[in-house]
């Protein structure tokens, strides 16, 4: 019987043909944390008494979430993993570096991997043809030790794109249309795999935008199949050689088929405080806005910033906004300073912020203030992610925010496109 | 292990910054702190207002959001007996059983907030005292209840040297 991307992978990783609902022991090649998880896992590894780690190379330590830290308990808890990545000879990723899934696709994941997270975003990684998903810190601490773990194998949603994006209109639409069409729980424990003609088009920037978000809807993973696309990415990051093609068979069986037109989609906000509150830009009430962050592991990528330049070129944001640009690792910075975009950021009023995920995560760098609405180009927008239950979160594609700074109030792309 | 206590009613889609938020990043790396904040921001009173033992009730998709186990861990340090939900986000879910906090899935409609419950996870109901009535629970997994009886995933693993589950 013919399979999907998720039991292919897992069916090479727990060393037999595994079918949707069996619970195996699957081999994991990679294992990350954060600062905001990675303490706790550091703290279960050492309650099993093991002297090592079963693959230190692949086992990477973020320091993103905080970074630099606001606090000294934040600050020691950083302490924890750099000692730790000393001790066992993890590898680090210090304060600056970037946001952990933007990382991971640039410089550690590879296509047909299975990575283990103990960050819900995990799934990003799958854009790349990898199993990548959530876990808790204890089952990190497990892989760290062993180098595997239990999994359910998840059915799976086949995501079928048609068509091509109007202007204006970005993956980061596509995938809010859909969690707002199947729910913040639509798709809880399965695994989603996006298909159809219109995904040769997308580019690995908006792949991983899609791939990001695919746990919004409660997917345990968000998978494409690899390409030239997925190639050349992984030429441009110097892992050419690790290319291989991942492909679903085409008599695989799949739990549920959604068809999605791109031309059919508008700009689509998510409004609070959950992120399947969509409406179409055409829907939405005019909403004033104090703060516009555009960053993230979402939508941080040189080739969102290079969009928001072109909106912002030669504009001001509107007086009373806070514009906050947070590129979404040092080699985006990079790209986007000797491109001059950062340039335009400034002059147009922005302030950067440090790569990682600062205000996305309610921690630093951007706590709204009470009764405060932000455009935010992240992926979620609880109550109280941004730091204050009194603040109020709306999500967009980095188009849409970069114009709604200039305006003041959340608006419509397409008017200057 | 005796599970009773009184309900405190949520509703959907409580999420994990409901229950451990972001902004109280800093006592991550000290828990039983944080676990004096556990909920605060689905319900500020609920930590001062709960005693050891009572249950958290709640809706459909209970823990979405983040990977963060601080979340299961302060309900568990906090002395929440269970969380009653109709359904929860999968992370938070596998997270609870990892570290020993009891879930019950079931229709959780019909309990009131201050209902007096007793669960009997043996014969599989919910006993609610207050209106006098038995409600079925999805009984959880094989592999669940294993590592529930065995307190954790961690001892699991010390007590097995590897997986045994499968």
């Amino acid at each position: 019987m013919g399979q999907t991307i998720a039991e292919k992978i897992l069916s090479l990783h727990a060393g037999k043909n595994v079918t949707p609902g069996e619970l195996i022991i699957a081999n994991i090649d990679a294992v990350m944390v954060q600062d905001g998880t990675g303490p706790l896992a550091v703290n279960e590894f050492k309650k099993l008494n093991k002297t090592k780690l079963f693959n230190p190379e692949r086992t990477i330590l973020f320091i993103d979430h905080a970074a630099p830290s606001p606090r000294k308990e934040l600050s020691n808890s950083h302490s924890v993993l750099r000692e730790f990545a000393k001790e066992y000879g993890a590898v680090l990723s210090e304060i600056g570096e970037g946001v952990c899934h933007q990382r991971l696709v640039e410089s550690y994941i590879n296509p047909g991997e299975v990575l283990l997270g103990a960050d819900s975003h995990t799934c990003t990684s799958g854009a790349l043809g990898a199993f990548a998903t959530g876990v808790g810190s204890t089952d990190i601490a497990v892989v760290m030790a062993l180098g595997k773990t239990w999994l359910k194998v998840p059915a799976t949603y086949k995501i079928v794109l048609e068509g091509e994006f109007q202007k204006g209109v970005y993956a980061k639409d596509l995938i809010l249309h859909l969690i707002g069409l199947i729910g913040a729980d639509g798709a809880t424990y399965k695994a989603l795999e996006f298909t159809g003609n219109a995904v040769k088009n997308l580019t690995m920037s908006e792949r991983f935008t899609i791939s990001n978000m695919a746990v919004e809807a409660g997917a345990k993973a968000g998978l494409f199949e690899t390409d030239e696309k997925t190639y050349e990415y992984l030429k441009e990051q110097g892992r050419a050689d690790k290319f291989k093609e991942i492909k679903a068979d085409t008599d695989a069986k799949y739990e549920r088929v959604i068809n999605i037109n791109l031309s059919e989609l508008k700009p689509t906000i998510s409004c609070p405080h959950t992120v399947d509150n969509t409406k179409t830009i055409d829907e939405l009430e005019h909403v004033e806005i104090n703060q516009v962050y555009i960053g993230t592991c979402t939508n941080g990528r040189i080739e969102d910033l290079r969009i928001v330049a072109k909106i912002l070129k030669g504009n001001k944001v509107k007086e009373g906004v806070r514009l906050l640009v947070a590129p979404a690792s040092r080699k985006v910075f990079l790209e986007a300073l000797k491109e001059g975009l950062i340039e335009t950021f400034v002059e147009a009023g922005a302030s950067i912020v440090t790569s990682g995920c600062g205000a996305c995560v309610g921690v630093h760098a951007g706590i709204l203030g009470d009764g405060e609405v932000c455009l935010a180009t992240q992926n979620r927008n609880f109550k109280g992610r941004m730091g204050n239950t009194e603040g109020f979160i709306y999500l967009s594609s980095p188009a849409t925010a970069a114009y709604s700074a200039i305006k003041g109030y959340i608006a419509d792309v397409r008017e200057v496109l | 292990m005796e599970l009773k206590g009184k309900a405190f009613k949520f509703g959907d889609d409580i999420s994990t910054d409901h229950i451990a938020p972001g902004r109280l990043f800093h006592l991550r790396s000290n828990l039983p702190e944080l676990a004096k904040h556990v909920l605060e921001d689905a319900d500020p009173t609920f930590a001062t207002k709960m005693s050891k033992g009572d249950f958290v009730v709640a809706g459909n998709n209970f823990g979405l959001g983040s990977s963060r186990e601080h979340a299961p861990q302060i309900i568990k340090i906090a002395g929440v007996g269970a969380v009653l939900a109709k359904s929860f986000a999968r992370i938070f879910y596998r997270n609870a059983i990892n570290i020993g906090l009891l879930l019950i899935e079931c229709d959780t409609d019909k309990i009131n907030a201050g209902d007096e419950l007793e669960i009997d996870i043996k014969q599989g109901f919910v006993h609610n005292i207050t209106q006098n009535i038995k409600m079925p629970i999805t009984p959880l997994p094989d592999v669940m209840i294993k590592l529930l009886n065995e307190g954790g995933l961690i001892e699991h693993i010390k007590k097995h040297g590897d997986f045994d589950l499968v």
